[in-house]
């Protein structure tokens, strides 16, 4: 045995058992830490495989993001649960078993009954990459091959919002979430959001400009950039917006809202819905990418930021 | 063996050596102050050795810059967890 | 040379795993914030490691990432776990 197998075969057992020790978990708080852990595992397994882009959408949202609003969540929850509470017991419980291990080794099967040359088409579209004027095949699969499908997604995401802040009760529809500016903030935690916040936001753009050409895209520069907003936050240097705000929703649209005008406008000048036209193609989705940034940095510290908890202000001046 | 090879071994078998270290300090420390020092502590100095053993073999300058980067913004991490647990365990006990 | 650097990661990520063993488990939430800065560490160290020896491109981004998240990770466990109170700052400190 090699020692890349040996190390393949340890990560992989890393995994499982993190796995399996975060399903286990006794209360909220420990199964969080476990899942942060485990996409942190996970984005190694990625390295390994190859798949870079996705090593760092795992590592970005996946743990980054996922983990800080599950925290929060369990955080809210505090109150309502107890130690040794189980949702399922018994008969369903047992079920669920089933029927995970079932979809496990199905799963199982398919990748392994795969023939020598699965079914692909990444020859293809490597060959038309040049095409594209992009050197990084994901994000040509992402912004231009399939470009509708990511366009939807950031769809799905401002509905997100929408549902999260929903669930406001009536008095405080228009508000803003969190906690407001602190008079004197926790001084380590600001300090850590004053020195990591500039860095974190260089190191964002810098992921999403690279994306064209090496591993990296809209999607982790922009989690990037979110995570820094929402440290800022945690650390009460600035408070979260009101929801009202117009300028907050027109960024949160401004993602989906600029690609279908591209993607229609596509259909005007370039003979196609979503069609780019030829040799112009880097700049216009280099374009489109800047405003999924913005979206996605303004979508997911709205997420983690959670329902709007204090009453808006009223203009009196009207 | 390059001379630069043989730097990079002893670097990065210093570092590995650091990280055990650290471990056994989390294994073998009694309570949660001192066992934050050993991960915080031990496991960044690996880290700084490891990314030293493994500068000579960058890619480009900005590779190497990005390496260091990467010690600094581990170290700046790691030194504020410790502070920031430390303060959660003194508030609350160590059942924080 | 690749051998060595694969070994040296799979030698990090055993002492990761001994200490996840030991600090998920540990008494208090205390312990359990600190297995996001270990994995942050010690997977930062197996990364560039791994990255070295198999060759894979842009890695050092991943990395990157990976720091400031763990720093982020860890910042909201204990921001989650034991809450900053304004008291604290009135202690003169």
């Amino acid at each position: 045995m090699s020692v890349l197998q040996a190390l393949d075969i340890g990560l992989a057992f890393l995994v499982f058992a993190v796995a399996a020790w975060t399903i286990f978990a006794r209360g909220a708080f420990a199964a969080t830490v476990g899942y942060v852990v485990y996409g942190l595992l996970l984005s190694l397994v990625w390295i390994r495989l190859f798949a870079v882009d996705v090593a760092l959408t795992e590592a970005a949202i996946g743990s980054g993001v996922t983990g800080v609003l599950l925290i929060g969540a369990a955080a809210r929850l505090r109150g309502a649960e107890t130690e040794d509470e189980r949702s399922l017991t018994g008969l369903p419980r047992v079920f669920t078993a089933v029927l995970c291990v079932l979809i496990t080794a199905a799963l199982a099967a398919v990748v392994l009954l795969f023939p020598e040359q699965g079914p692909s088409l990444a020859p293809q579209s490597m060959q038309h990459l040049p095409e594209t004027g992009l050197g990084n095949p994901v994000t040509a699969v992402l912004i231009a091959y399939r470009a509708f499908d990511t366009m939807l997604e950031k769809v799905v995401l401002v509905l997100a919002v929408v549902g999260v802040w929903s669930l406001a009760a009536d008095r405080y529809w228009g508000g803003a979430p969190g906690e407001p500016r602190a008079e004197r903030p926790e001084p380590t935690l600001a300090f850590l959001a004053q020195v990591l916040a500039p860095l974190g936001i260089l190191v964002g753009i810098h992921i999403f400009w690279v994306g064209a050409d090496e591993p990296g895209g809209a999607f982790q520069g922009g989690a990037i950039l979110a995570a820094m907003w929402i440290i800022v936050m945690m650390a009460r240097l600035t408070e979260a917006p009101s929801t009202s705000a117009f300028w907050l929703r027109l960024a949160l649209i401004a993602g989906p809202l600029v690609f279908l005008i591209a993607g229609v406008s596509g259909a005007i000048f370039a003979g196609g819905f979503f069609a780019y036209p030829p040799g112009f193609a880097k700049p216009v989705i280099l374009f489109i990418e800047a405003f999924m940034v913005l979206s996605i940095a303004v979508t997911l510290p709205m997420l983690v930021a959670g329902p709007p908890r204090r009453e808006p202000k009223v203009d009196r001046s009207r | 063996m390059s001379l630069v090879d043989l730097f990079s071994i002893a670097a990065i078998g210093a570092g590995v050596f650091f990280f055990l270290a650290g471990t056994v300090g989390l294994l073998r420390f009694p309570d949660a102050l001192s066992r934050l020092h050993a991960l915080t502590k031990a496991d960044n100095l690996g880290l700084g050795l490891i990314v030293l053993g493994l500068l000579p073999r960058a890619e480009s300058p900005l590779a190497a810059f990005k390496l260091l980067a990467i010690w600094a913004l581990v170290q700046l991490a790691g030194a504020t967890t410790a502070q920031l647990v430390g303060r959660a365990v003194r508030r609350k006990g160590t059942a924080a | 040379m690749t051998d060595f650097l694969l070994a040296t990661a799979s030698a990090i990520l055993f002492t990761v795993a001994v200490g996840l063993v030991r600090i998920l488990g540990g008494p208090g939430d205390a312990d359990r914030i600190m297995a996001a800065q270990l994995i942050g560490t010690g997977g930062i160290g197996s990364l560039l490691l791994i990255a070295a020896a198999t060759g894979a491109r842009g890695v050092e981004d991943v990395a990157l990432g990976l720091a400031l998240l763990a720093a982020f990770a860890s910042a909201a466990f204990v921001n989650s776990a034991a809450p900053a109170e304004d008291s604290d700052a009135a202690d003169g400190r």
